[in-house]
């Protein structure tokens, strides 16, 4: 009896080493829970791919999905649990910058390579050689947006109306800014809003009599929204745009048939019209019934570069995963093309969005 | 120029509304000597009630929807400022109770209504459906929307009903004795109760309006969308006179208009810091408002 206990926990022991353990940890419940749960779903579909076709090194992977509450210190709590109890391989999260800076430290102390799927905070990969993101940053994405303005619509006359509340807003009016004027374009008025304003009269006539071709809107769809409205209402007759913030089917429920026309960067298309695309959507919708968001899109690109790097190193040894991750080059994500740049962020295209017959639709992808 | 017009067009729309709040203020102030902190949040259930009526109603913008709309909300907000005035202040006002005790259960009303309405419609911000869809009109280069119409015509006319009622029914009578001389008017057989509760009625009724007026204006509504306004009202009533009803009247507009102004030819950062600044102005050189009696009166 002994002997068959030794010989079943053996084989376990045995099975456990075979695989490889990937800590995943996501706001499941909570205050951010939809972003959470969007994540969850691109995640377990990468992961039941890369599994299928025979995991990687021969190993299948696994992934130990922690919930951290939408909560920094539920975070850090769950991170400790990961690095120190399961002894994970890699860590996969958060969704948000702030989350993500509280487990960064630790993941680099106990060198462990963490991936962010979706924090876009400057700072995030900063904390050191062994944090990663695999999306844009704030200032790409304003920089992206200036280079649509400039050179898809045309704008050499813009205004920017953002949300001084919000860093977010603040950094992609910067970055606009900057290279909106480095393109030779004049940025002829800068207004500001707080968010949770809701009338925008005041700043939208002063972005009128200014008379520019373009207005950037770098804000949240819920004021994004009533802006576009009241943009309408006193003939406005610009264009529209914006980044990531817009990015809710909230936006053209607020804004209504104002928001014809006006554009958005965002990360993830389910219309765009490649290969690697359609087989996703189509993917996704089989196994949850629901067209996939950017976010989904993100954690599904995410876990499949952390599996297609593990097959380079060939080995789970982390300072070997590290480096690969680190070398990653045109990889063909669904979000587009990544490449890890030296400040370990990723390199990518930014989605862009046109508004019509009241739907976001695909209009093209924007490279730096 | 043009500029310029163009935006006292559009502050004038805010003005009307903070001089709506601003009477409920003034004339509570002027029965009882209360600030009711709480009269911000019967603005906000206006608004609410406008938005669950208006989600009712099948054909949202027919005339009579829109008729409906704004009946309920103010027939709800004036009863809800009666219930305010009988369990919140009437026992305390009885018993003659220093008037920082009022102002406390203000304050606590005013929780209360805000967290209820966090309870029952939970922090994120709800759009206000389109009941009267938006044209705009152009006079030379200047535009101006069906809706600062509106709130602008409809402002004025309250206002005359109001400054009807106030001066030429027996009830305004009664009201403008009250606030003359409270004791006084009792003595000679004014039922104060019945007075208090009638202002406060009032009051409410015309914030329920305003409560609607910027549920269209500025459509997207939330339980803590009272805090702010309530709070400009309240400067617009001291600076036009706390206590004087054409004085909140004109607070209101002045306030409305500064605010647009800065926020135009400065920075709209500064549109709420100019406002306390008002108060805090007029406090200190003018404490009587612009159009308020000469009694200086510790608050």
């Amino acid at each position: 009896m002994v002997f068959l206990n030794l010989l079943l926990s053996g084989c376990a022991r045995k099975q456990e080493e075979e695989r490889i353990k990937i800590g995943v940890i996501l706001p499941l419940t909570g205050l951010l829970s939809t972003f959470g749960q969007s994540v969850r779903k691109g995640v377990e579909l990468a992961l039941e791919e890369v599994n299928k076709g025979g995991g990687i090194l021969g190993k299948q992977i696994e992934c130990i999905i922690e919930d951290d509450e939408s909560k920094t210190d539920g975070a850090q709590t769950v991170v400790t649990k990961l690095l120190t109890k399961d002894k994970v391989d890699l860590v996969l999260g958060e969704v948000v910058s702030s989350a993500t800076l509280a487990i960064a430290p630790l993941c680099q102390r106990y060198k462990v390579p963490l991936v962010t799927p979706s924090a876009t905070n400057v700072e995030v990969t900063k904390v050191g050689d062994y944090i990663f993101r695999t999306c844009f940053i704030d200032d790409f994405q304003g920089s992206a947006l200036a280079r649509f303005a400039f050179e898809n619509l045309g704008a050499r006359r813009a205004a920017i109306l953002k949300d001084v509340k919000s860093d977010y807003s603040i950094g992609l009016a910067s970055a606009f800014s900057k290279t909106f004027k480095e393109m030779g374009g004049e940025i002829v008025n800068e207004q500001a809003y707080a968010a949770g304003d809701t009338d925008f009269r005041t700043q939208l006539t002063s972005i009128k009599a200014s008379n520019p071709d373009a207005l950037f809107i770098p804000g949240y769809y819920t004021e994004v929204g009533l802006i576009i409205r009241q943009a309408k209402e006193l003939s406005l007759r610009i264009t529209l745009l914006g980044g990531d913030g817009w990015d809710s089917p909230k936006l053209v429920e607020i804004a209504g048939a104002s928001a014809e026309g006006t554009y958005f960067g965002t990360h993830f298309s389910p219309q765009q019209p490649t290969p690697r695309v359609r087989d996703f959507v189509s993917a996704f919708r089989q196994k949850y019934n629901e067209d996939p968001d950017a976010l989904a899109a993100l954690g599904y690109d995410a876990l499949r570069l952390v599996a297609d790097a593990i097959r380079r190193a060939g080995t789970m040894e982390r300072v070997k995963v590290r480096e690969e991750l680190a070398k990653t080059s045109k990889f063909t994500g669904v979000t587009g093309d990544i490449t890890i740049d030296e400040n370990r962020n990723a390199r990518k295209p930014l989605v862009m969005l046109k508004i019509e017959g009241g739907k976001p639709t695909y209009l093209t992808s924007i490279e730096l | 120029m043009n500029l310029f017009l163009q935006q006292l067009i559009n502050g004038l729309a805010w003005g009307g509304i903070y001089a709506l709040i601003a009477i409920g203020y003034t004339m509570v102030y002027g029965v009882m000597q209360l600030i009711n902190f709480a009269h911000g949040d019967v603005f906000m259930v206006g608004a609410f009630v406008g938005l669950v009526i208006a989600q009712l109603l099948p054909d949202k913008t027919s005339p009579l929807s829109v008729f409906l709309v704004f009946l309920s909300a103010m027939f709800f907000s004036t009863l809800l400022g009666i219930l305010i005035e009988r369990l919140g202040y009437r026992s305390l006002w009885r018993k003659n109770a220093p008037r920082l005790s009022l102002l406390i259960v203000a304050v606590a009303i005013s929780l209360l209504l805000e967290n209820s309405g966090l309870l029952l419609f939970g922090a994120a911000p709800r759009s206000f459906p389109e009941i009267i869809p938006s044209k705009s009109y152009f006079v030379g280069s200047i535009i101006f929307t069906n809706l600062q119409l509106i709130i602008i015509l409809s402002c004025l006319l309250l206002m005359g009903i109001l400054h009807l009622i106030v001066m030429h029914t027996k009830m305004g009578r009664a009201m403008r004795a009250v606030a003359e001389d409270s004791e006084m008017s009792a003595l000679l057989g004014v039922p104060r109760e019945r007075v208090l509760s009638f202002t406060f009625a009032l009051g409410s009724a015309l914030a329920g309006i305003a409560g609607v007026m910027v549920a269209l204006y500025a459509p997207q509504i939330n339980p803590l969308m009272g805090l702010l306004p309530g709070l400009k009202a309240f400067i617009a009533a001291v600076l036009g006179g706390i206590g004087s009803i054409p004085g909140a009247m004109v607070g209101g507009f002045v306030l409305g208009e500064a605010e647009t102004l800065v926020s135009a030819y400065l920075s709209s950062s500064y549109r709420d810091l100019l406002a306390f600044l008002v108060l805090i102005l007029v406090l200190l050189l003018r404490p009587q408002g612009l159009l308020g009696k000469g009694v200086v009166e510790k608050l």
